[in-house]
């Protein structure tokens, strides 16, 4: 095997492929893989001295306990979710796509811009060029790094990632300079938005959640129904294939990246008209990486991303109560995330490889 | 021209974090794995390192403290990509989320338990971070203040860049972890032992980046514990390994250049261009530096071949 001076010498363990489980023993790995970190963040809360059950129950208290909590836990969704659907239609493609942030944030600079100085236009029409135009910034912000992906095979991760900055600078600069709010007494932010240009709440949340089932639907119905969905799945299992059947690889990359990044912009838009009424720095405020996260986890699945945002949702939510009744940090919901994506990261490997002993009857066999 | 080398001096010590982190990403990129937890792992090693020297004033345990705790974050990546073959990227991000959010934790609960309601670094580590001053050489002129005017941690990062060029330029062994990050099959076949070394490197890296971050927490801040003192250097230093063109010597100059370009608003006219270009400045052009390379195809990059994705014995 490795070392050749000694034939007869093997490693203790080695790993092979398995067969493919079944979804419901899929299923019950990705569970127990839940359990799991839910076990082991409950041991890190016993360990800095308090009880995990009453941290546990405030958080899913504090998410839950009133209507109002209900609704900032869903507020917290819309985001969240959005931005994972983004990342999905370009992780399906195997591009990897890290500029959520980015992309986020130049949807909300392009809706800004109507809302700052439009916003005398009647508020139906306004809302759907403040939609247009977020979702025309992140889709141009996500085609950048496709547009050099496809001419000189420029690493889409690390210029997605220097967009996000560039991005995040630009509105920097905005709050500074030009779109300088004069009535804020020198200090640098954007003007709130006027009424007319905030998006109208539904049924007490911000109407982004509408958005969200809907893009919810449209991207499942676009990677499993349609054409297009399909030859993404194509490109993302092999660009030789691809070409092999005849689909044009580079124009589907291209497409695909201006949706990703104009699902994105359409969060920011949301973000930006809908939750914070105005634009600032915050804007993305880590949720295009955490979007990451999320799709990974659901194995770039709409609906389960749908269940898996909202979840986090509550776990955040859940966090900043506990913050309040126990000193402790809000991100203590940062740390159970991570928690939760290493075990099921981990498990991922159980689904499809196991380890083989030395010699044993399987060690010769190739899956 | 005393304004020029003040600017030449704070260059140095804004870039000296960021030398660490490249240092540590560039030792795990060569090893084939782009890890995005880097800001994780400084995060960590700044908590660590703060804590350790608030509770103990020592900073020999403080320093050791932030290596420990970067090269347990790193095993965390470790375990999971080189063992475990999980997604790259997705781990690294994990790692940073889970970092920065445990290190900002932390630090929390411990200024809930002080008397003073803040963190600051007692007497004893405060004056160890101070210059390092060199009797005849720090008093020269010019060169005095150029060379010999930095704390501890500059001439460390310094030291442990040239340390990590000539472990993987230098060395036999060195040679042999480059061909895995070309190319691991071939490292394989040729009796390199692919996994060990990847664990070396990756765990080797991650206790770098955690020194960087103990700099972060315990000297950007002036000894007072605040959260989110890396405050995305580490992205910073993802970026500068391609800059360095994945060489650590390239790295100390670099991470100068870039601390220069982070500086560089306190030194220029106000109002000429605008404050945020400045803070732009480090991320445009390494993006260009990307696109440029890449421009020039294969010859012109030092990008390891590999890097990215995990290596699976079987799908050789």
């Amino acid at each position: 095997m490795n070392q050749n001076k000694t034939t007869s010498r093997e490693p203790l363990f080695h790993v092979v492929k398995r067969p493919e489980r079944s979804g419901r023993q899929m299923l019950l790995f990705r569970l127990g893989a839940v359990a799991l970190s839910i076990l082991a963040g409950g041991l890190f809360i016993l360990a800095i001295g308090y009880n995990p059950i009453e941290i546990y129950g405030t958080i899913l208290n504090g998410a839950f306990r009133s209507k109002i909590a209900v609704q900032s836990t869903i507020k917290i969704t819309i985001p969240l979710c959005i931005s994972a659907l983004g990342a999905t239609l370009a992780f399906k493609m195997k591009f990897w796509n890290i500029g959520g942030e980015g992309q986020i944030i130049m949807g909300g600079v392009f809706a800004t811009y109507f809302a700052l100085f439009h916003a005398d236009w009647p508020h139906l029409p306004l809302m759907i060029v403040c939609f247009l135009a977020g979702l025309i910034g992140g889709g141009v912000w996500g085609l950048i790094p496709a547009l050099f992906k496809v001419k000189w095979n420029t690493n889409e991760t690390l210029l997605t990632l220097m967009l996000n900055y560039i991005a995040l600078y630009i509105i920097s600069w905005l709050q500074n300079g030009p779109w300088r709010d004069p009535a804020a007494n020198g200090f640098p932010k954007i003007a709130a938005f006027a009424k007319n240009a905030v998006l109208g709440k539904v049924l007490g949340v911000q109407a982004g959640w509408i958005v969200m089932l809907v893009f919810t639907v449209l991207v499942w119905v676009y990677l499993k129904f349609t054409k297009q969905g399909y030859e993404v799945a194509v490109v993302g299992e092999s660009q030789d294939t691809a070409r092999y059947a005849g689909i044009h690889v580079k124009k589907v990359i291209l497409r695909t990246m201006f949706l990703s990044g104009a699902i994105g912009g359409v969060c920011g838009m949301l973000q930006a008209c809908g939750t914070d009424a105005t634009l600032s720095t915050g804007i993305a405020g880590g949720v295009g990486f955490t979007a990451i996260i999320v799709a990974w986890l659901c194995q770039l699945n709409p609906g389960m991303i749908l269940v898996v945002s909202f979840l986090f949702g509550v776990l955040e939510k859940g966090s900043g109560v506990v913050q309040s009744s126990y000193g402790l940090s809000t991100d203590c919901a940062a740390v159970l995330q991570g928690i939760i994506l290493f075990f099921i990261l981990a498990s991922e490997f159980f689904v499809r490889y196991a380890f083989a002993g030395r010699s044993s009857a399987k060690g010769g066999k190739k899956a | 021209m005393s304004l020029f080398l003040k600017f030449l001096v704070a260059a140095v010590a804004a870039g000296t974090p960021l030398l660490f982190g490249t240092v540590g990403e560039i030792l795990n990129e060569k090893v084939g794995h782009l890890n995005l937890g880097v800001e994780g792992m400084m995060a960590l090693g700044a908590c660590a390192g703060f804590m350790t020297a608030y509770l103990t004033d020592s900073l020999a345990l403080a320093l050791l403290a932030s290596f420990a705790a970067g090269v347990l974050a790193s095993l965390i990546y470790a375990v999971l990509t080189v063992t475990f073959l999980a997604n790259q990227n997705v781990a690294g991000l994990t790692l940073t989320i889970f970092g920065t959010g445990l290190s900002n934790f932390i630090g929390v609960y411990m200024i809930s338990r002080s008397a003073e309601g803040t963190l600051k670094l007692p007497a004893k580590v405060t004056a160890s971070l101070a210059a390092v001053h060199i009797p005849g050489l720090s008093d020269a002129p010019v060169v005095g203040e150029l060379l010999f005017s930095y704390n501890v941690f500059v001439y460390l990062g310094v030291a442990v860049a040239l340390a990590a060029g000539w472990y993987l330029y230098g060395t036999k062994t060195g040679l042999n972890v480059q061909a895995i990050g070309e190319n691991p099959g071939a490292a394989d076949a040729a009796s390199i032992p692919v996994n060990k070394f990847k664990y070396i490197n990756l765990l080797l890296g991650g206790g770098i980046c955690g020194i960087g971050g103990a700099y972060c927490s315990m000297i950007i801040n002036g000894g007072v514990w605040l959260s989110d003192s890396v405050g995305g250097l580490g992205w910073i230093a993802v970026a500068l390994v391609i800059f360095a063109a994945w060489k650590p010597q390239l790295a100390i100059l670099g991470s100068f250049v870039f601390g220069g370009l982070r500086v560089l608003k306190y030194y220029v006219p106000t109002g000429a261009v605008p404050i945020a270009f400045f803070d732009m400045l480090p991320f445009l052009m390494t993006a260009l530096v990307l696109i440029v390379t890449s421009m020039r195809g294969s010859k012109g990059s030092h990008i390891p071949a590999s890097l990215g994705v995990n290596y699976f014995r079987e799908d050789r």
